[in-house]
């Protein structure tokens, strides 16, 4: 099959879904591969590269989507790119079918077969695939170098012989894929970040990142596994507990990243007017949501607005294409593995399975149908969380009174034990020979004896402790000596083959023990 | 000809000695000292003793100990690694047959010396046990006969029982367990007919009464471990090793040789802990082991969502160049694949990349209790990196790469999640919180225990199919 990358057409779209490193990868997978001229230049990539990587760069986009059976792109196909779409060609780019609806039918009318990007099931074996979190990625670290770039501040915090400068306060909202980027580079940095998210049981990522979660009590939290990880709207009130939170933390920090979406609906306005305006001169909004309209009310789309107050607020869309190339490495090798799991044989056939979950979940239409939305996936994506059991820590009296009943259990126990170990002892006597009982003292001081020794022998020597205490043993061979010497011939007989598999015993047990400690050896 | 005071001089020593040894094996450096006092030990015992008094047919024992002892370099140096537990189950199984022939000895010696002090009353023309029983007071008669009776059917179950064993180790017999209908009926028949038996023999019984109770131990011990499966051989092999140091120890005071008796309570009580620890390990009674088969389970298992996920060579690679951390927790089928020497190169080179590479090794992995250790140390891996379940149990957490060969119900998650599962509260290897988790397995079965490992359907575990051995000689030449 021919894997085929033109150039994008989007104004301001830097990136490139097929890079000469991916190219490499496909390649072995037995597929060729084909670029249109300059596609990945400002991405970094020239002709020169692709051509080193034997990928064939071809003139014009016209001839490209002609030769490629499988036309990779970043952003969804153009009217002019969906006309040259063939039938039983595949197309594989961000798609969104659900606000694309004419497009879906569009391409289903040429009978292609378009596998959408951003439809990857959140399963973690699809992980390696999913473009939209490598992009919210890219998304999360460069809304924090874009408002380390606009704030007048360190993030850092110093002491310095010119004065001491306090740390940047950041309050990221909605602790996604790019949410904790965001944390994590701002914390990175220096900052002090906070950050809030509808689902509680994020809390831990966010502070594995290095921020710290601001709760928000609420007793009708979300639980977001049954909408696969993703947040869902929320209700009147608990918005309105919100709007306070973040009306509370307004004033005190410098810079706020939004990146508060729910999929298939316009983003949830959460920072206000009036918020804005609490906020010093000097602080930083970047809002990440600007695409679908925005976190912040004052957002415009790819602009940047100071505010009368001398906030700035950010609404660039085009993060991941101002990091074209690390943009590009990642979004080209998310399509490799999706490209690695639609050729399972590694002989350049496509195999279009859709039993797959994570295939089927991808196209969109296939064989002039159109096959949105995706059944459920079979596995879940996220276990629902369980409320953990809370365990009581037991106040340092019940503790000494658990203390103090387990020690008389344990003497209760012991004492009977040796109550009746004494009664067995005495009725024996009764009965038994003195002769007996000498030896009988002798049996029982050795029990203890090897019960004290064993619990020391390490885990790790018990086979060599088998192996030994087999070859002691054989000590047996005394009995057959003391007897082998009798008038009888059947007595005699019988202690000699007892002698000879004793020896076996011991010599064998005793030599193979050694051979096995002499293989110990330390590093 | 020495006097019986160095008999007992050198018997002190040589308990002294064997104590010494096993109490050496606490850790690998001081072990290889240790053995050598046990040498020491029994080359004092077996000399004194045949120099002492009474002991005669010099003729026919020294050649018996010859032969013997070249057998024993002979099988000690040809015998494999992955061989140790059916050797261990072999060499009990000659201290049971041993128990047994010096138990009938001792009872025929009786005979003889009742039978001749009827008809002429003298003691002076026995020589070495003999005279000793012709010493004895009736009481002491009596319990010598008690003594017999143990000693014979203790040394009887451990011959067929290590027997068996033996057998299952070494896949000369299938390793199902395997029961003639009645099951432990049949057992508990026998046995209750083995002390109807004792109690004719102790009442003046003929010998044919001790023969047949041989008979029927020999039966309860071929019975018993065939009922027992192969993952269960860790509990049976130290079982074992304890019942033949009980014979020895029942042997010890028929023959009223207090080394004896020491050696006996030394090793029997080494077995039972070591029987202990690895049903600690399996969470299960001693009993339910003996006996066969899991408990009873109180409801039906969680169902297991999700798929297993297959990865290839290139997949493990590439992780494990990534990985920092990589913890692998090998079992009984890398012994079977003898995988060892794969798994060690892989150690070493993974060690020379500057990775932190340790073994985890659970209690009961493998076909004895240690069993893990001894193929690892064959295979030159450092023994300061084989840790075991306890002291890496909190370390998956922070490991990268935790690699499975073949090993299962050691590492199957249902154990602590799952209470309804038939192994639910055994300690296992926390394998499944390591960030990623490669199994090396042959297919896709359950394990011996027939148990749904949840951990291959876990989102970060992908399973490496393949014999063990071949798959892991196949990552090597990826690893950079």
């Amino acid at each position: 099959m021919k894997i085929g990358a033109p150039k994008e057409l989007a104004k301001g779209e830097a990136r490139v879904a097929l890079t000469p490193e991916s190219a490499k990868h496909i390649i072995k997978l037995g597929h060729e591969c084909v670029v249109e001229t300059g596609a990945g230049e400002a991405a970094g990539f020239p002709d020169e590269a692709y051509r080193e990587a034997d990928v064939t760069v071809v003139d014009s986009a016209e001839a490209l989507w002609k030769e490629a059976d499988i036309v990779v792109k970043v952003r969804e196909p153009s009217e002019k790119e969906a006309e040259y779409l063939k039938k039983d060609q595949t197309l594989i780019s961000f798609f969104w079918p659900a606000q694309n609806e004419a497009l879906l039918e569009k391409c289903k009318a040429q009978g292609a077969t378009v596998m959408a990007m951003d439809m990857v099931p959140r399963i973690s074996r699809a992980q390696k695939m999913d473009a939209l979190s490598s992009t919210a990625n890219i998304a999360g670290y460069r809304a924090v170098i874009e408002a380390g770039n606009q704030f007048g501040r360190f993030f850092a915090g110093q002491v310095t012989a010119a004065g001491k400068v306090p740390p940047a306060k950041v309050m990221v909202v909605g602790a996604g894929v790019a949410g904790l980027a965001a944390i994590g580079t701002a914390a990175s940095l220096g900052a002090i970040v906070r950050a809030f998210d509808v689902r509680p049981e994020v809390a831990e990522q966010i502070e594995s990142m290095g921020g710290e979660f601001l709760f928000l009590d609420f007793e009708d939290s979300q639980d977001s596994s049954g909408s696969g990880g993703y947040a869902s709207p929320s209700s009147p009130e608990f918005r309105e507990k919100q709007l306070a939170l973040f009306q509370e933390q307004a004033p005190e920090v410098d810079i706020v990243i939004t990146t508060a979406l729910i999929p298939g609906r316009p983003a949830p306005k959460l920072l206000l007017e009036d918020m804005v305006k609490a906020m010093k001169p000097g602080s930083v909004i970047i809002d990440l949501a600007a695409e679908k309209g925005g976190n912040c009310e004052l957002t415009k789309p790819d602009e940047r607005v100071v505010t009368d107050n001398g906030v700035i607020v950010i609404g660039y869309t085009d993060f991941p294409s101002r990091m074209a190339t690390q943009a590009s490495l990642l979004y080209a090798t998310n399509i490799r593995h999706l490209l690695t799991d639609l050729t399972p044989e590694k002989d350049g056939k496509i195999h279009q399975d859709m039993e797959d979950d994570v295939i089927r979940g991808v196209t969109v239409t296939h064989q002039g149908e159109i096959t949105y939305p995706p059944p459920k996936p079979k596995v879940q994506a996220i276990a629902a969380a369980k409320p953990k059991p809370k365990e009581k820590e037991p106040t340092p009296e019940e503790k000494k009174a658990a203390e103090i009943s387990a020690f008389k259990a344990q003497t209760k126990t012991q004492v009977t034990m040796l109550g009746i170990g004494g009664v067995v002892m005495l009725l024996l006597g009764m009965v038994a020979p003195a002769s007996f009982m000498q030896h009988f003292i002798v049996f029982v001081l050795a029990c203890f004896v090897g019960y004290q020794v064993i619990w020391n022998v390490s885990h790790a020597l018990h086979t060599p402790l088998m192996a030994v205490t087999n070859a002691i043993s054989g000590i047996i061979v005394l009995g057959a000596v003391l007897q082998i010497g009798s008038g009888s011939a059947l007595v005699g007989l019988l202690a000699a083959i007892s002698v000879l598999i004793a020896s076996i015993n011991i010599v064998g047990g005793f030599l193979v023990t050694r051979r096995m400690l002499a293989m110990f050896q330390k590093s | 000809m020495l006097g019986q005071q160095f008999v007992f001089a050198a018997a002190i020593a040589a308990s002294v000695l064997f104590i010494l040894s096993l109490g050496g094996l606490s850790n690998q450096e001081k072990a290889k000292r240790a053995v050598w006092y046990g040498i020491v030990g029994m080359a004092i015992a077996v000399f004194f003793t045949i120099l002492g008094p009474g002991i005669g047919g010099y003729w026919l024992m020294i050649p018996m100990m010859i032969i013997g002892a070249v057998i024993g370099v002979y099988v000690a140096g040809k015998v494999e690694m992955t061989q140790m537990p059916q050797l261990v189950a072999a060499l009990h199984s000659f201290v049971g047959l041993a128990a047994v022939f010096v138990g009938f000895n001792a009872d025929l010696e009786r005979r003889r010396v009742l039978a001749s002090q009827m008809i002429e009353g003298a003691t002076d023309n026995f020589s070495a046990f003999a005279a000793l029983v012709a010493t004895k007071t009736p009481a002491e008669l009596a319990f010598l006969q008690v003594e017999v009776v143990l000693g014979v059917f203790i040394g009887a179950v451990t011959f067929t029982g290590s027997i068996i064993a033996f057998g299952k180790l070494s896949g000369k017999m299938d390793g199902k367990p395997k029961q003639f209908p009645g099951g432990h009926m049949l057992n508990a028949g026998a046995a209750i007919l083995c002390l109807l038996l004792a109690i004719v023999y102790l009442n003046g019984g003929g010998f044919w009464t001790l023969l047949l109770l041989a008979a029927l131990a020999l039966f309860i011990g071929w019975h018993l471990i065939m009922g027992i499966g192969g993952a269960d051989m860790p509990v049976v092999v130290s079982m074992l090793n304890s019942y033949s140091g009980w014979a020895a120890a029942a042997i010890g005071f028929t023959l009223s040789n207090d080394l004896l008796i020491v050696t006996g309570a030394l090793v029997g009580s080494s077995g039972a802990i070591l029987s202990y620890i690895m049903c600690k390990a399996m969470n299960r009674k001693f009993v339910n082991v003996i006996l066969g088969g899991f408990g009873g389970t109180s409801g039906p298992a969680v169902e297991i969502e999700g798929e297993q996920v297959s990865i290839d060579a290139g997949g493990v690679a590439s992780a494990l160049n990534d990985a920092d951390s990589v913890v692998i927790i090998p079992g009984y089928g890398m012994a079977v694949a003898q995988a060892q020497n794969a798994v060690s190169e892989l150690v070493r080179k993974l060690r020379a990349a500057g990775k932190d590479v340790r073994f985890a090794i659970h209690p009961v992995a493998g076909r004895m209790p240690g069993h893990m250790n001894v193929l690892l140390a064959e295979a030159k891996v450092p023994y300061d990196i084989v840790l075991e379940m306890d002291e890496i149990n909190d370390d998956f957490p922070k490991t990268d790469v935790a690699i499975v060969i073949g090993s299962n119900d050691i590492v199957n998650p249902a154990a602590q999640e799952d209470p309804n599962s038939p192994i639910a509260g055994m300690p296992v290897l926390k394998v499944w919180e390591a960030k990623q988790t490669f199994v090396c397995k042959r297919g896709q079965g359950t394990g011996y225990s027939g148990i749904e490992n949840p951990l291959f359907f876990k989102d970060n575990t992908r399973m490496f199919y393949g014999d063990a051995k071949s798959s892991i000689d196949s990552l090597l030449p990826l690893l950079d």
